[in-house]
């Protein structure tokens, strides 16, 4: 079968697409969870179990105190309270933990060590998994659940003062707040000035249960200038003041109330060496878990070796000790010496909740649960506490009923222990097999591709797919059995959770036939290049192919291996974003070279052309040599073409060629300025904030109008008359939506009314969006009918350009607009005046496309990070939460820069092209540069699955490189739809 | 002839290569507390110093181009006036394309400039003194196929491992090692530093590698 290249590149992204799914879906193992997880039924608790006789306990147990306080110091590493540190700057603190009655404990964090995700394990006990931030991108709100909701729902009344994450993770959970804000990390006083000024007068009052404070001030110290410091001390000092003024608050209380109060003293994560956190460094992980209550015995003494526990305890803990259900995807277990005071059965029951919860969570996500080990040692610890309440209701001696209830609580203990750690492994577990299925998938299209890369950028653009001949070659059978013993071995064999054995068999057979197919296609793709390059070798012709190559085809080799080489690192992921607007701007001045070049040479002929006719035939150079004198301007003939175009423009003209570039450069710089992203400079100011923040609301203003105009100027001018009018209405719309969810001045008083969500105008701009883009298929298609509908088409395709602009420029958020004003202007002039007088060819307009796709998505202050996605952008013009339209807005908003240009690369190609094919090159070849990182970044990813950062800086980026294919791939389905309006003869 | 050409060349560009040897070690010996990282300003501007001398001296002693006409004292003020016009617009020229590709606008504006002016040295310094101030000459050595000396061919050679001496230079920048070179604009300097002696060494030994091939017009 014959396909286009462009067919045939489409397909082969989407079987990449395909694999990529397949390997993510093995590499992000599903999130240990509850089922039910965001209704809150009124459930059962677990009774005591008893055998015979029927226990009276079937209630959840009653609060084991009356007050709880949680201080949280951000990024209180524990040496800080344990070690030197504490007992020189936290003298309290240290009393409190060596003689009072206290328990303290290291509590290890797991990564990624940052605030929010920590918060989230404490209050929820557990993992966070990767998958989880995808699933609660549409609400920053806590979904899963947790001590504070449990704790809203029993009635008890809570305050918050703090890090404002709290009040985003838990909107109307407190009954009174106050949130700072932890983006001016230089601010360390005010912060913490803001939670601890408001200690006085709640500690007078008695109208709470629970108090949460989260200090910011040391983690923001930390980043400043690191934990060794003078500053850290202040701060300790300053801490141990308040929680000196805390405890004695809570003691003052105490006094004729029956139950005692529990104070917390906890940090979210530690603090490396130079101050940051976020990766698994034992400093990053360690933080100090104090609890302080009269209750708690005291026992001077053995301080030195504190237990480490895991920071999930903290949930179950809380939910004991203020008689809640445990939090039901919590994976930590009771820290035991709470309740050590409490009586036997007591102590048997918290316990048992404890286990109960746990086996229910490992039933819930263990397909084989009966086998685990902790199931079973649960089962034996129930049947032993079954026992002993047997005894106990029948008033046995207390000397025995105290010894098997000691065997009992330590088969518990042990029972707590292995639950958890086998669900604690759940969430770290690769599932190798089907990460390696779609390594396999993703590499033999990448290859297939590349072994493609001759045929499919020839002048023809076609290839031969022989679909017929695998059902013949002996190697597709081999394969085929082959990878079938293999599915059935690994699939079969002990203990292995793979998704891919859990797929039914079909899908599993047609993956499998996949593979072997592929593989059979390459095998063939490269027999045949072995051949046509020996049969060249044979004709002794001399490749010249490489004297061609210029030195801006140079700079994107070069610059394409450069960026796959850089990702193997984990700060170049983080500032990928320096290596695209490095890679943009080289490209320009070489572009730049390249015109000045053409201009002052091309005009001062006389010189080089008495100097070339003179050396040309000694230099080897069969171009120079074969053409005729007078036209032997330069050494290759691409240039020479371009002189001529460059010569044919007037002088104004020829000004603004030369300007161009610079003017790109320019527009570049600007946007650099706009959105600071990244890790290292993401917290320097840059004109976006300023333009946010409410003092210079005017500015954004203008800004946005003056914008929103640009665009209509940059837009219209190939568009139809009736769609000129839709856009300008459009964009009309777009102000007066923006205008009014108060992101701008609205231009007319509005009187009193207060701010809506703007639904209705931004379903007007929807509207129009649709319209707009329905006239220009409705162009795309007359064109195909008629038969010179050339011009038809650019205006359909452009209309269609101009749409998905209008769609951008609604969703972008107001101080973002320049960016889409500068990326139109960008391509106006790059089309304009260097890639049309230039006459580049469709390979290298495609590469050029794809690096300012790449560069303007960083522009809108993307990065590889989750949390830069704009997730408002989901809800414009909808009245609540609708996933799918939600997450197709969003990824839309998120993609921008690149789906604009890539639609612009059609609209290019298809109107200013002289070759026919010159669109299936681009199709091939986009999708060629775009699978490129995919497919290094798969195979790199996989070897370095044990690296620290995987989780805080690989896996991220993975997610991003994979919605990036699935962009590709639709971009690609359009090309290719455009390409056969282009072909079908009529 | 052209043997004892590449033997010039060789000394010249021993002869630079020692200039920032010395560069590095000599004021050591005169001021406190010297070092590349540390005192990084003074070293640029030490070291810009000694490749200019070096270059003027070279030019005065080996005259690559001999000039075919004498001229007369006026010219050749205007020449070097025009000379040194050019070295400045160069300068500034690189001080725009660094902030464009990224420097900061306006802090570290004195550490942008003088890594501008060292780039000119290693750049601009020795086009001058070998083109003079004649721009279509400058494009015709730097397009392909256009040298037409063994001097061109070195400089050609230099100038575009300095460039991409410094342009490598910026890519540790973002890696998180913390390390002092990797601060603005030191990485860059060093990377044009060790592009320009990686291209004194090379271009000798190119040259002589492909001496069958290269044939100029004016040999
Ligand atoms: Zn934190
Ligand atoms: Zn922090």
């Amino acid at each position: 079968m014959r396909l286009g290249s462009g067919t045939f590149a489409a397909c082969c992204v989407a079987i990449e697409v395909l694999g990529v799914a397949i390997f993510l879906r093995g590499f992000f193992p599903a999130p240990v969870r509850s089922a039910s997880r965001t209704e809150h039924r009124a459930e059962s608790h677990a009774a005591e179990p008893a055998a015979g006789a029927v226990s009276n306990w079937t209630k959840l147990p009653p609060p084991l105190f009356r007050k709880v306080v949680i201080i949280l110091i951000d990024a209180l590493r524990d040496d800080f309270v344990f070690g030197s540190k504490g007992v020189k700057f936290m003298p309290y603190t240290t009393y409190l933990v060596e003689k009072g009655a206290a328990h303290s404990f290291v509590a290890e964090a797991k990564p990624p060590t940052v605030t929010m995700p920590r918060i989230k394990a404490l209050m929820t006990g557990s993992l966070p998994g990767f998958v989880d931030v995808i699933r609660n991108l549409n609400s920053p709100e806590l979904l899963e659940d947790n001590v504070i909701r449990q704790a809203k729902v029993a009635g008890k009344r809570m305050i918050f003062y703090g890090d404002e994450t709290w009040l985003k993770l838990f909107p109307r959970h407190f009954m009174e707040y106050d949130g700072t804000t932890s983006f001016f990390v230089s601010d360390y006083t005010e912060v913490d000035n803001n939670v601890t000024r408001h200690l006085d007068s709640v500690l007078k009052r008695d109208d709470w249960d629970v108090l949460i404070l989260h200090y910011l001030g040391l983690d923001h110290i930390g980043h400043l200038s690191g934990p060794n410091s003078p500053l850290i001390g202040h701060k300790l000092s300053e801490m141990d003041g308040a929680l000196m003024k805390i405890h004695m608050g809570l003691l003052s209380k105490e006094r004729g109330s029956l139950l005692p109060n529990l104070l917390v003293l906890c940090g979210d994560h530690g603090m490396s060496e130079t101050g940051s956190h976020g990766a698994s460094s034992t400093e990053e992980v360690s933080t100090p878990l104090v609890l302080v209550s009269s209750v708690f015995e005291r026992k001077p003494g053995d301080v030195r070796h504190r237990k480490h526990v895991q920071q999930t305890d903290l949930a179950a803990t809380l939910a004991i000790s203020l008689g809640l259900p445990i939090p039901k995807s919590s994976v930590g277990r009771l820290l035991f010496p709470v309740v050590e005071g409490k009586s036997m059965r007591e102590q048997l029951r918290f316990l048992h909740l404890n286990a109960v919860q746990l086996s229910k969570l490992l039933q819930e996500n263990v397909p084989l649960y009966e086998k685990d080990p902790g199931f079973e040692q649960f089962q034996m610890s129930e049947k032993l506490h079954k026992n002993w309440i047997q005894l106990y209701l029948e008033e046995n001696s207390s000397e025995v009923l105290l010894n098997l209830g000691t065997k009992v609580l330590r088969q518990y203990l042990d029972t707590l222990k292995t639950l958890s750690l086998s669900l604690s492994r759940q969430v770290a577990q690769y599932d190798t097999y089907s990460m390696a299925v779609g390594t396999v998938i993703v590499l033999e299209v990448f290859t297939l591709l590349l072994l493609s890369v001759p045929k499919a950028l020839g002048p023809a653009a076609e290839l031969d797919v022989p679909l017929s001949s695998p059902l013949f070659s002996l190697l597709f059978y081999l394969s085929l059995l082959v990878l079938s013993a293999v599915h059935v071995v690994v699939c079969t064999s002990a203990e292995s959770a793979c998704y891919f054995c859990s797929v039914s068999w079909l899908v599993a057979g047609g993956a499998v036939l996949l593979m072997s197919a592929l593989l059979c296609a390459v095998v063939s793709a490269l027999s045949e290049t072995a051949m046509g390059s020996s049969s060249k070798r044979v004709g002794k012709s001399p490749d010249p192919s490489s004297s061609k190559w210029s030195e801006l085809d140079v700079l994107i080799l070069l610059g394409t291996a450069g960026h796959v080489l850089s990702l193997g690192a984990s700060s170049f992921i983080e500032e990928e974003h320096q290596t695209w607007y490095f890679l943009v701007s080289t490209l320009c001045l070489a572009l730049c070279q390249e015109i000045y070049k053409n201009q002052i040479l091309g005009s001062d002929q006389d010189l080089l052309c008495g100097l070339h006719a003179e050396s040309g035939p000694l230099r080897a150079l069969p171009t120079v040599s074969s053409l005729p004198q007078g036209r032997a301007r330069l050494g290759d003939g691409g240039t020479h073409e371009a002189t001529s175009a460059l010569q044919r423009l007037g002088s104004t003209e020829r000004a603004v060629v030369l300007a161009s570039p610079w003017a790109v450069l320019a527009c570049c710089r600007l946007l650099r300025t706009l959105n600071q992203t990244g890790v290292q400079g993401a917290h320097r100011p840059d004109l976006g904030h300023w333009l946010t923040s409410s003092d210079h609301k005017a500015a954004l203003s203008v800004l946005a109008a003056l914008s929103l105009l640009a665009v209509f100027l940059l837009v219209q001018r190939r568009c139809s008359l009736l769609s000129k009018v839709a856009l300008a209405l459009g964009l009309l719309g777009i102000y007066c939506y923006r205008a009014a969810i108060g992101n701008v001045m609205s231009p007319w008083p509005r009187g009193n009314k207060a701010l809506s969500r703007g639904i209705l105008e931004a379903r007007f701009v929807y509207v129009i969006v649709f319209g707009i883009l329905f006239m220009g298929t409705k162009a795309l298609l007359r064109a195909q009918a008629a038969a010179a509908g050339d011009k038809a088409r650019t205006v359909g395709l452009w209309e269609i350009h101009s749409g998905l602009a209008l769609l951008a420029a609604l969703l972008l958020r107001p101080h973002n607009l320049p960016v889409l004003v500068c990326g139109l202007l960008v391509q106006t002039l790059m089309a304009k005046f260097i890639w049309k007088p230039l006459s580049h060819d469709a390979a290298e307009v495609t590469v050029m496309h794809y690096w300012f796709g790449q560069a303007f998505f960083y522009f809108q202050g993307n990065s590889n990070n989750i949390a830069t996605v704009d997730i408002s952008a989901g809800f414009v013009g909808l009245e609540r939460y609708m996933e799918l339209p939600a997450m197709f807005l969003t990824a839309f908003a998120t993609y921008v820069g690149p789906i604009l240009w890539a639609s612009h690369l059609v609209n290019y190609l298809s109107s200013e092209a002289s070759s026919r094919s010159a669109l299936r090159h681009a199709c091939f070849c986009y999708v060629l540069i775009c699978s490129i990182p995919v497919s290094a970044y798969v195979v790199l990813v996989t070897s370095l699955r044990y690296h620290l950062f995987i989780w805080s800086v690989f896996s991220p980026k993975l997610l991003y490189e994979g919605m990036h294919l699935l962009i590709t791939a639709a971009v690609c389905v359009f090309f290719t739809a455009v390409d056969q309006t282009k072909l079908t003869p009529s | 002839m052209k043997d004892t050409d590449i033997t010039r060349l060789v000394y010249a560009h021993l002869l630079c290569i020692f200039s920032i040897i010395l560069s590095t070690l000599l004021p050591s010996l005169f001021l406190e507390n010297f070092s590349i990282l540390e005192t990084h300003l003074t070293w640029l501007c030490i070291c810009s110093a000694f490749v200019t001398a070096v270059n003027l001296v070279l030019y005065l002693i080996v005259k690559p181009n001999a000039p075919s006409k004498r001229s007369s004292l006026s010219h050749k003020v205007a020449r070097f006036l025009k000379c040194c016009i050019y070295f400045l617009m160069s300068c500034f020229g690189f001080h725009v394309i660094f902030v464009l590709y990224g420097a900061p606008l306006i802090e570290l504006v004195l550490e942008t400039f003088l890594f501008a002016v060292t780039l000119s040295t290693f750049t601009t310094v020795p086009c001058l003194c070998l083109l003079g101030p004649n721009i279509k000459a400058w494009l015709r050595v730097f397009s392909r196929n256009g040298v037409t000396s063994v001097w061109e061919n070195s400089l050609q050679i230099t100038t575009v491992f300095s460039f991409l001496g410094s342009w490598l230079g910026a890519f540790p920048i973002p890696l998180d090692w913390e390390r002092p070179w990797q601060v603005w604009p030191i990485s860059c300097t060093l990377g044009a530093t060790f592009g320009y002696v990686a291209g004194l060494i090379i271009s000798p030994l190119w040259i002589y590698w492909n001496r069958k091939q290269l044939t100029y017009k004016n040999n």
